[in-house]
């Protein structure tokens, strides 16, 4: 559905008197099947908004080329929006228009006819339990409602794909849990969904493939599952004091059953291990040789989070 | 096809949504109206004018022009605050015409503009001005010309700045000195010489002239043609400009 490759942009800011180009997007190749939901996670500034934006039209890219639904779109980016669904992060809807109008005047600019339009707004509000508000303004509705409105006019022209910018960035746990049941249907429904997220969980839970970006590259892409196992084995924790840290790197730096050792900024190291079980007690063991003064072991299965750290060198979390 | 239709969508949902708070065409028309009561009974005097009626003849014109110019400039206002709530944006990502969007608009404050004529029109019939109707509608699109342009060139604006607190300097800067040198207030036949010859080159400037000499009923003058002639080109072509921002890439 869709494909790219050194797909580029970069901006000019001015900082002071100087002008600065900052490379927004450098060179993403994508490859988004039908019918999926593909995850675009990275940190903020990672260049997520930009690539969809250059995907859904609305920038050109400086360099680089895309296929959407089936259409160039450098060479056609009329077709393109004809194809396509967009949902924007920060909002679409304006304040004292009602949602049914919104949905109505979205599918005409379309090009559809106006009864058609009201047929369809009227599905979407049924669809996405609006019916009951959709005569207010939009400026009435809560968080979660608006955005289920903002979904609905994205897809209101059935488009094939949809582009979702940051679907779920400032709902609360259970909007956001509605919002994932949503994104699911479209994909029931046959629409392929590309989104971005900055949230690990969110890529984890919803998503069929992810690309992890940074610095508006991509620098890794798979399922969830893939990426996870790239990742060997088991992720231990080793709670320690800063001062304690690097006589602990030294005593386990080696040993068999360590596959890489990393040190906690904050104190404290983390280790990948074939099996943690094991692993375990003879880091206990080992460190128990010296007396470091042990904080806390942890054993966790490894997150996208690691995957993030593997790839970046930092925590998404921390960036 | 496309366009036209595209446009009348636009221009119904803006007017759907001007006649939701109509109390801005009011808000709008009421420093007219001051004017009309407050000032311009100060003019038969200052103008040396025979009577009231004659006063009005030349002061309604230039204030109906001074509302087309201020009350389209600064619809940019508006356009900002939808650009602010991702409408814009929306509009965009869809296949409707950009010059549409851009007209649809503009077309709105058109209507909103000559219904603002029409009140200070019928305020000012109760201080004797007494028009023929062919020449009161030459008149209107004359002020719809002069509305079009400037509600699209402020929109224009208002896309490349993206922001209220430059739009607002900006649009007082340029309103000022088109205001003082189009003999809005008081004609410029009392100016000196190098004024006039300022004047001259302000489009604003004829088509006050070219609005007078409709309202004092000398059809065949020159000056109405001329006027309307400058102001339907520089609508067109702030129009074009205006919608290539529409067309263009915003960040």
């Amino acid at each position: 559905m869709i494909e790219t490759s050194g797909l580029r942009k970069s901006f000019r800011s001015r900082e002071g008197r100087r002008t600065k180009t900052v490379d927004a997007v450098r060179g993403v190749d994508l490859k988004v099947a039908e019918g999926e939901i593909f995850g675009f996670l990275g940190p903020n500034g990672a260049g997520k908004t930009t690539t969809l934006r250059m995907l859904a039209t609305l920038i050109e890219p400086d360099g680089g080329e895309a296929t959407v639904a089936g259409v160039d779109l450098r060479k056609d980016p009329a077709e393109v929006r004809r194809r396509i669904g967009y949902v924007a992060q920060g909002g679409s809807t304006w304040d004292e228009s009602t949602a049914r109008e919104e949905l109505v005047l979205h599918a005409r600019m379309y090009g559809i006819n106006k009864a058609d339009a009201h047929r369809r707004a009227a599905r979407a509000l049924d669809a996405f339990q609006l019916t009951e508000y959709a005569d207010r303004r939009c400026k009435t509705y809560s968080g979660g409602q608006r955005r289920r409105v903002e979904i609905a006019l994205g897809i209101i022209h059935e488009p094939r794909i949809v582009f979702l910018d940051e679907p779920t960035t400032g709902l609360d746990p259970q909007s956001r849990a509605h919002m994932w049941d949503e994104i699911r249907r479209l994909r029931a429904d046959g629409v392929t969904v590309f989104i971005t997220t900055h949230y690990l969980e969110e890529a984890d839970a919803l998503c069929d493939r992810i690309a992890i970006t940074d610095h508006g590259e991509v620098v890794a892409e798979g399922t969830p599952t893939e990426l996870k196992r790239e990742i060997s084995g088991d992720v231990v924790l080793v709670g320690l004091d800063a001062a304690a840290t690097p006589q602990a790197a030294q005593l386990l730096d080696g040993e068999p059953y360590v596959n890489k050792l990393e040190t906690v900024d904050e104190g404290g190291l983390r280790l990948y291990v074939d099996e943690g079980a094991t692993a375990i007690p003879q880091i206990l063991r080992r460190l128990d040789t010296a007396d470091l003064g042990l904080r806390s072991i942890e054993l966790h299965r490894p997150s996208l989070d690691d995957v993030f750290l593997t790839k970046t060198g930092r925590s998404l979390r921390e960036s | 096809m496309k366009f036209a239709r595209d446009t009348w969508l636009i221009f119904q949902r803006q007017l759907h949504l001007l006649l939701r708070n109509p109390i801005w065409v009011f808000v709008g028309v009421f420093q007219p109206v001051m004017y009309l009561l407050l000032f311009a009974p100060l003019l038969k005097p200052a103008l040396n004018a025979p009577t009231q009626a004659a006063a009005y003849k030349i002061f309604v014109p230039g204030l109906l022009v001074l509302l087309a110019i201020f009350g389209g400039l600064f619809q940019g206002f508006g356009l900002i605050a939808e650009l602010r709530a991702g409408v814009i944006e929306r509009s965009r990502v869809t296949p409707v015409s950009r010059l549409a969007l851009l007209l649809g608009r503009s077309l709105r404050d058109v209507v909103s503009l000559i219904v603002q004529a029409v009140i200070i029109t019928l305020l000012a019939l109760l201080f004797d001005l007494r028009v023929a109707l062919v020449d009161l509608l030459l008149a209107y699109l004359m002020l719809a010309l002069i509305a079009l342009m400037t509600s699209a060139v402020s929109y224009g604006i208002a896309l490349k700045v993206k922001s209220e607190d430059a739009l607002a300097p900006l649009m007082n800067t340029v309103a000022q000195p088109v205001l003082l040198l189009s003999g809005i207030l008081l004609p410029l036949t009392f100016a000196p010489g190098w004024l006039q010859g300022v004047a001259e080159w302000n489009p604003f400037s004829w088509a006050v002239d070219g609005t007078r000499a409709l309202f004092a009923g000398d059809l065949g003058d020159d000056r109405v043609w001329q006027g309307l002639g400058i102001i339907a080109v520089l609508a067109a072509a702030g129009v074009v400009w205006a919608a290539r921002q529409f067309a263009r890439s915003v960040r």
